[in-house]
C-alpha cells in the first residue's frame, strides 16, 4: 500500500439526504425494535425532528468515502484482499431523517504487519450547517501476497 | 418530553448484565441488509463467490453483526440517540447456512460507569455456536435522556 495516502486531502462526498423510509428499512435490517427508529410521532415526542437512525446507519454515508479510498489510482489496494478489521462511531448527535450529510475522508495511519497492511480511515460526517454529527473510523486489513 | 429511562449511576455495578438478545439470521437477513446498507459484496449471498476467495461459505456482513448487537442496549435505555460511541473489532466470521441460518447471541454487561460524565460503557459479548465473533465491543451510552435533542 502507498504510505503517501496518510494526510492526503479528499473532497467531501456529495450531500446524502437521509430518507425516512431508508431509516425504517435499515432499522428492520438490523433487527431494531425501538419505536424512535420508525414512528415519527414517537420520535417527535422524544424531541427529535423525525425518526432516529440506528447507530450503525452512519456506515451508509461513510461507505462513499471508503469507495474514494479504494478507487484512488495510486492507493494500491486490491478490493478482494480487503478485510474489515474494526469499526467505531463517535457521535455528537444521532442521525435523523431529513439530515443532509457530507463525509470527508482522512487516512489517519497505514501500518505494515507481517506482509499485511492496516489502514485506518476516519470519515467526519457533518450536517447541512457544517456541524459535526458523527465520526466513523474503520480499520481495513489488506492481505499481502501469499 | 424526553425518551427512555434515567438510570442512576449508583445502581449499576461493573459486570451486571443489563440486556441480552437472540438473533436468528438467515440468508434472507443478509439480502435484506445488503439492500438496506448498499453493501452488495457477493460473499454475503453467493456460495460460489465465497468459495472462490477461499471462504467456507456465505458470511454475514460484519456491519450487520455490529448493527444488531447494540439493539438490546438501545431497548434497555429506550432511545437510539443515547448511544454516544460504539466500537467493535471483527474477530471471527459468521457463516450463515442456507437452510439452518445462524443464531447470534448477545449479552450486554456494565463495563465502566462514569457518574461525572453521566455515561456508562456497556461491554457486549456476541457469540455464534459458542464462539465470540466480536472483540472489544463497547457502547458508551448516556445515563439520562439528552437535555436538548435534534
Amino acid at each position: 500500500m502507498n504510505p503517501e495516502l496518510v494526510g492526503r486531502v479528499f473532497a467531501p462526498t456529495p450531500a446524502y439526504l437521509v430518507g425516512r423510509e431508508k431509516v425504517r428499512e435499515f432499522s428492520a435490517a438490523v433487527f431494531a425494535t425501538s419505536p424512535l427508529n420508525t414512528d415519527v410521532e414517537a420520535a417527535r415526542a422524544a424531541g427529535y425532528a423525525d425518526v432516529v437512525a440506528p447507530p450503525t446507519f452512519a456506515v451508509v454515508v461513510q461507505e462513499h468515502t471508503l469507495k474514494q479510498l479504494l478507487s484512488e489510482p495510486d492507493a494500491g489496494i486490491d478490493f478482494l484482499r480487503v478485510v474489515h478489521g474494526d469499526q467505531r462511531f463517535t457521535f455528537t448527535r444521532p442521525i435523523v431523517a431529513g439530515d443532509e450529510l457530507t463525509a470527508t475522508l482522512n487516512v489517519a495511519s497505514i501500518k505494515s504487519l507481517g506482509g499485511h497492511s492496516m489502514v485506518t480511515a476516519e470519515s467526519t460526517i457533518v450536517d447541512a450547517t457544517g456541524a459535526h454529527v458523527v465520526t466513523a473510523t474503520s480499520t481495513l486489513v489488506v492481505r499481502g501476497d501469499e | 418530553m424526553t425518551a427512555g429511562i434515567t438510570i442512576a449511576a449508583d445502581e449499576l455495578t461493573t459486570g451486571d448484565v443489563v440486556a441480552a438478545g437472540h438473533f436468528p439470521l438467515t440468508r434472507d437477513s443478509l439480502v435484506r441488509y445488503a439492500g438496506a446498507s448498499g453493501d452488495f459484496n457477493a460473499i454475503h449471498y453467493r456460495d460460489d463467490v465465497a468459495a472462490s476467495v477461499g471462504l467456507p461459505g456465505v458470511l454475514a456482513h460484519g456491519m450487520l453483526t455490529m448493527g444488531l448487537a447494540v439493539q438490546p442496549v438501545v431497548d434497555w435505555i429506550g432511545d437510539p440517540g443515547r448511544v454516544l460511541d460504539y466500537q467493535v473489532r471483527f474477530t471471527r466470521p459468521v457463516l450463515v447456512d442456507p437452510v439452518e441460518g445462524a443464531e447470534l447471541v448477545v449479552s450486554a454487561k456494565v463495563g465502566k460507569v462514569d457518574a461525572e460524565a453521566g455515561t456508562v460503557r456497556i461491554d457486549l459479548t456476541v457469540t455464534f455456536n459458542g464462539d465470540t465473533v466480536l472483540g472489544k465491543a463497547q457502547a458508551v451510552v448516556s445515563l439520562a435522556p439528552a437535555p436538548s435533542v435534534v
